[in-house]
């Protein structure tokens, strides 16, 4: 189990990078490498030059910026975790978060080689699909932005083109007052989930004013509840109107395989969202 | 081939290795520290575990390059003039290591939490813990001597 | 090599350990085995390392089962760095790995050659390696070597009928056979006949540390080394040096610090034989260390079975009759160990009960998979989830409570020794002694078994999917024939303790010191055992089968007290007193009148009889002795499991909330030790009924080839776990009255969380497979 050759840059600044990135071929970008590591060792890539992104100081960093949170592609998932803003105003984050992985992961793993690498079990994918972040990209062509609902086209395939990566992401903090929470199924303790579910309910006048629920692990790229979310809008948040959202988890179409049957992860995703929902609304403030 | 500083235990090392060896070759084969073992050389069992500038990682999920200049420690770190860290000596007292080759991972991790908070609850000693695969002890003891060295009463 | 100080190696009665606690024995004291582990100092085989050494890689088969056409290793062998790249043609005159444990024949065209000829059979399989400059280059050029396999369809299910082998060769090579009673009358008589099908997972030892293997050859000496040994390395030694024709003598082994063995380490394996045969032929060290990937399917796996089995009963619940078919999901080969975990399974499935009839017949049957063999507690963590799956039903059908059934079939202590008219392993199975009601009392009342029915009632009042329950069961250890150990004073004091046992990390340095000190009068510390190495001693029989404290334990004790008698002998004359005056106390000579009053140092003792000094003239010096221990039987330790569990509605998660292991091993060396060795086991048994399972797809690919795939349980699945070390029956078969340590952990756990799933469930038999998956589950609670 280890790496093939491959040969080694590190730019120093994003300009160097995106050069690279346009110039090699076969190239790969190494972030955190929590999952492209593992993927070399056991051979499953074969690039011909790696770009490393670790000293680019541009592309770490958090930064509040008005009303949204903006994040660097390279920042740490524990340095995010940590961070007392993400604690205080986007609490669902950090505890999607806080199931990524572990200590030594997070420590290296990155917010945006997460995202990148789109797999489609992990927390930091659903959760960003639930938080409508908004993504940076940078390119030869000049930079652009994505919402995250528009990132994944398939299974582990971004929307970047080929000469682009990812620079950063900006969260919207709430200002309405609102209830989320973010909850999974694994087999162990830091396994990538097999189904996760990230609710947002907003309250209004004691009643749902709108809900967000996303599903994570059930297909190939992280899938909104809308039916439910529709369903859920102006109703009572009782059990009754939980159960009733969580039933629209049974016209899923889920990945299938011998380990995890379709039926299996369509009742894991209703039990999932049942909880989401319920944990999200005691959360909420409903004065 | 790069040539690559590793400041290891407080030695600083210089060494020649390819792009693709990992950290913990480099650690182990080239540094000729081999307390740090590899279980699984992907990313889950974390028998590799050292710390860098001071936090826990998987030296499998690094390339030696990419630690070029950082601070590196591994167990044969932990013990000073000959006096065994407070933790290694807890690990013999409560009997946290069996066949041991989970115990210099297990170390550096425990070493990584109890310094970034030396109040860390139980919870997050538990939480922290499970990052790494023990197939002797059973963890018990594992906890035990980590909660020794917090100074907390056996559960 | 010292002689021996005597020569007397007869089996003759020694005194007994007394019973309790000693001074040293029985007590609590910290490993020696610790200080280089915490400190990193530590000799894993990967550690091992030799100048010019070369990296060996071994390709594998990506097919289960093909006729392996051709191999090109042109590009290989093209590749700068590469030394040589060899396929089963290049080592066609090595015969394949035999078999150290069976006394089945007609397994030999089973056994497996050191490189695939003809035919592959598991994905997996050895097909060819490669020497290289390191193991970086030695992977890539692996990867260059291309097989020509025609796929052939695969067999993986044991329970369909038998394929052919080869030709004239079946995949059920025999069928293991054991029956005594008139089992048709108990099935005719009976009151209630229970049938159940019940299957148990493929899991496996997984220790943290891969196998590894380093050969060199000494030229100089004419001497081959293989360093990474453990278990069994003196057989090892024989076998490596027939099949490479050389002298036993010019082979030696090595085992240094070991990763774990769990019964799968230290068998004879094919990288073992290939870096050995490479050392010689290359004349370069050659270093080969499996990787994870490579582990999960060319290390033994273990444990997959099928069961059929019958119970007769009588109104009361009594056992008539067992009658079991099975069928062992053996995988490609037939490996070391033979047929011997469907002997264990067989012999050892009635368990603590009484059974006047039993009739079991275990198909043993080859698949594609990756071989199978041992793993701790063998053929018993099988047949006691079968076992007690068959009590609880039992239970379940005359309305009975399951405790009460099993109080009422368990062999009482008067009915101890209990022979049955059975062997396992080559002995009778003769339970030497035990108080199994007692036992169980005990656990039932340390886990508040009562109480925790109405808490259980009152929980599930409220919702709650809770449960809980039992697994009683019986171990074996102490596997003979024989064991010896030699122990030698210095002129410091120092002991030095040479056993022909292995240390695979569970403490043996430690007990086999604290057993020699007890008996000689010294600090346990002042002992340094050597252990796992033949040219230190001519013979050994490693580390496996619960046996290392049992045998070797008992010949170290033995061996202690004939130094001890020597070393008063000498001081006698020395101190102008009778020897029957003198003690050892804390390493110095003292009269048993005055323990406080150091005479005389024991080093002063052995330097007194070196063999410069006037006192040895005509005699064979030094204060040492060598001293044997036999056994013809089997020692037989039991216990009993309790669980709680909970189950999560909503997804079909088994939360396991509380856990005990009762455990009666006669006495404890050190209960740290053995509560170590429960633990440990515990959670291993604990991986097998919830998480871990070698999967395969169904063209024989395997699935579980990383730690993201194959699910060790982390600490956040542990339960918090109780335990009693029981010392209520002792031995009377050794000296000391041990009984093995290292598998009753394991044993019982797959029988009592199935049991508890069950009675969450409120489903009597709902659980028939282990691992017990949450989807299972989640199934289980729709239907």
């Amino acid at each position: 189990m280890k790496p093939p050759v491959f040969e080694y840059h590190r730019p120093a600044s994003l300009t160097e990078a995106v050069d690279m990135l346009g110039g090699l071929e076969n190239a790969r970008l190494l972030a955190g490498g929590q999952s492209l590591m593992p993927m070399l060792a056991m051979r499953f890539a074969f690039p011909d030059h790696l770009i490393d992104l670790n000293r680019i100081p541009a592309l770490a960093g958090i930064a509040e910026d008005g009303g949204t949170l903006r994040v660097g592609a390279m920042t740490r998932q524990r340095d995010l975790l940590d961070h007392p803003v993400v604690r205080a105003r986007l609490p669902m984050l950090a505890e999607a978060l806080e199931q990524v992985g572990h200590r030594q992961t997070r420590n290296r793993g990155t917010v945006g080689g997460s995202l990148c690498h789109l797999d489609p079990a992990a927390e930091l994918v659903a959760v960003a699909t639930a938080l409508d972040a908004e993504l940076e990209i940078a390119g030869p062509r000049g930079a652009r932005t994505l919402p995250m609902a528009a990132f994944p086209l398939g299974f582990m395939t971004p929307a970047l083109e080929p000469d682009e990566l990812l620079t950063g992401l900006r969260f919207a903090l709430p200002a309405l007052p609102q209830g989320a929470c973010f909850t999974e199924f694994a087999r162990r303790h830091g396994d990538y989930a097999i189904v996760s579910a990230a609710a947002i309910l907003w309250p209004r006048d004691g009643r749902i004013g709108r809900a967000s629920i996303t599903l994570g692990g059930v297909g190939p790229v992280p899938v909104r509840l809308e039916a439910a979310e529709a369903a859920l809008a102006g109703q009572r948040a009782d059990a009754e109107s939980f159960a009733a959202a969580a039933a629209c988890c049974g016209a899923l179409d889920p990945m299938d395989d011998a380990q995890v049957p379709a039926w299996y992860r369509r009742r894991l995703a209703a039990t999932l969202v049942r909880r989401a929902l319920t944990t999200a609304w005691e959360r909420a403030d409903v004065r | 081939m790069h040539d690559v500083t590793l400041c290891l235990n407080g030695d600083v090392h210089r060494i020649r290795v390819e792009a693709r060896r990992t950290l913990l070759d480099a650690i182990r084969e080239d540094c000729g520290a081999t307390g740090t073992h590899a279980g699984c050389e992907h990313g889950v069992c974390g028998a590799c575990t050292v710390l860098l500038d001071g936090e826990p990682v998987r030296s499998c999920l690094m390339f030696a390059v990419q630690a070029d200049g950082r601070e590196l420690r591994t167990v044969e770190g932990l013990a000073k003039d000959g006096v065994l860290h407070k933790l290694q000596q807890s690990f013999i007292d409560h009997h946290a290591l069996q066949c041991g080759y989970c115990t210099p991972g297990f170390l550096m991790l425990a070493a990584g939490l109890i310094e970034a908070d030396p109040d860390l609850s139980d919870a997050a000693l538990i939480d922290g813990l499970s990052a790494n695969l023990c197939r002797c002890t059973g963890y018990a003891n594992i906890v035990a001597a980590v909660r020794a060295v917090l100074g907390r009463a056996p559960s | 090599m010292s002689a021996a100080g005597e020569k007397d190696y007869q089996a003759s009665p020694s005194p007994r350990l007394a019973p309790g606690a000693g001074r040293v024995v029985g007590q609590r004291v910290t490993r020696l085995e610790d200080a280089p582990l915490v400190r990193g100092d530590g000799m894993f085989a990967a550690d091992v390392s030799f100048p010019r050494q070369l990296a060996m890689r071994v390709v594998r088969s990506p097919i289960a089962h093909g006729r392996l056409l051709s191999i090109d290793t042109a590009a290989a062998r093209a590749l700068p760095g590469v030394h040589a790249v060899w396929t089963a043609a290049d080592v066609a005159d090595i015969p394949p790995i035999p078999f150290r444990a069976t006394k089945v024949r007609g397994l030999e065209p089973y056994c497996q050659p050191i490189l695939a000829a003809g035919r592959v059979r598991y994905a997996g399989e050895p097909l060819a390696v490669v020497f290289a400059d390191d193991a970086y280059l030695a992977e890539d050029a692996a990867d260059l070597v291309v097989p020509d396999i025609e796929e052939l369809p695969p067999v993986l299910d044991a329970t369909a009928e038998p394929a052919e082998f080869l030709p004239g060769h079946s995949t059920e090579p025999t069928v293991v056979r054991k029956e005594y009673g008139d089992v048709a009358a108990a099935f005719r008589d009976a009151h209630a006949i229970v049938e159940l099908a019940l299957s148990v997972g493929r899991h496996s030892g997984v220790p943290l540390e891969t196998r590894g293997a380093i050969a060199r050859y000494d030229a100089s000496r004419d001497l081959l080394e293989l360093h990474g040994a453990a278990k069994k390395q003196h057989w090892n030694r024989d076998e490596i040096a027939r099949l490479l024709g050389r002298p036993p003598a010019g082979v030696h082994l090595f085992e240094g610090h070991v990763g774990g063995g769990f019964g799968v380490r230290g068998e004879l394996y094919p990288e073992d034989l290939l870096v050995c045969l490479a050392a010689l032929r290359l004349r370069r060290p050659v270093k080969w260390i499996e990787d994870r990937r490579e582990h999960m399917v060319a290390t033994n796996h273990s444990r997959q079975q099928h069961h059929r089995i019958r119970a007769a009963v009588d109104g009361q619940g009594r056992l008539l009759a067992i009658d079991d078919v099975f069928f062992h999901d053996q995988g490609g080969y037939v490996r070391t160990h033979g047929a011997r975990v469907v002997d264990l399974a067989a012999g050892m499935l009635p368990g603590p009960y009484r059974l006047p009839a039993y009739r079991v017949a275990g198909h043993f049957r080859l698949t594609n998979k990756t071989p199978a063999a041992t793993y701790r507690a063998p053929g018993r963590f099988e047949t006691t989830f079968v076992r007690e799956r068959v009590m609880d039903a039992i239970a379940a059908r005359l309305g009975l409570d399951r405790v009460e059934v099993r109080r009422r079939n368990l062999v009482t202590p008067a009915e101890m020794p209990h022979a049955r008219p059975l062997d396992t392993l080559g002995t009778a199975v003769v339970l030497d002694s035990g108080d199994y009601p007692g036992l169980l009392d005990t656990a039932l009342d340390r886990f508040g078994w009562t109480a925790l029915q109405a808490d259980l009632a009152r929980r599930r009042g409220a919702g709650e999917c809770v449960g809980a329950g039992i697994g009683f069961f019986v171990e074996k250890s102490g596997l003979g024939p024989s064991d010896g150990v030699r122990i030698a004073v210095d002129k410091t004091g120092g002991v030095e303790l040479i056993s022909g046992a292995a240390s695979v990390g569970q403490g043996v340095e430690t007990v086999l010191a604290q057993i020699c000190a007890e008996a000689l009068g010294i600090d346990y510390r002042r002992v340094r055992v050597v252990r796992g190495r033949t040219d230190r001693i001519e013979f050994g029989n490693g580390a496996h089968a619960s046996r290392v404290t049992v045998m070797s334990g008992s010949a170290t004790y033995r061996a202690a007290l004939a130094v001890r008698a020597m070393a008063l002998e000498t001081a006698a004359g020395l101190l102008q007193a009778a020897a029957s005056e003198l003690s050892i106390v804390d390493g110095h000579v003292v009269r048993l009148a005055d323990p406080g009053a150091p005479l005389m140092p024991l080093g002063e003792v052995a330097r007194h009889m070196g063999p410069d000094s006037a006192l040895m003239v005509g005699r064979t010096p030094g204060l040492s002795a060598e001293r044997w221990f036999h056994s013809a039987h089997m020692t037989y330790p039991y216990g009993v499991h309790l669980a709680v569990v909970r189950i999560d509605r909503g997804t079909g998660e088994v939360r396991v909330e509380r856990y005990l292991v009762a455990n009666d091993i006669g006495r404890a060396i050190n209960p740290m030790l053995v509560e170590g060795q429960l633990a440990g086991g515990f959670v291993q048994g604990l991986g097998g009924a919830l998480f871990e399972e070698f999967r395969y797809d169904e063209t024989g690919q395997p699935l579980s080839t990383t730690f993201a795939d194959y699910l060790i349980p982390t600490l956040a699945e542990v339960p918090p776990l109780d335990l009693i070390v029981s010392e209520q029956a002792p031995s009377p078969l050794n000296p000391l009255g041990v009984k093995g340590a290292g598998e009753g952990g394991t044993n019982g756990v797959g029988a009592a969380i199935a049991s508890a799933v069950d009675d969450a469930l409120r489903r009597p038999g709902a659980v028939v497979s282990l691992p017990i998956l949450p989807r299972t589950v989640h199934a289980l609670l729709r239907t």
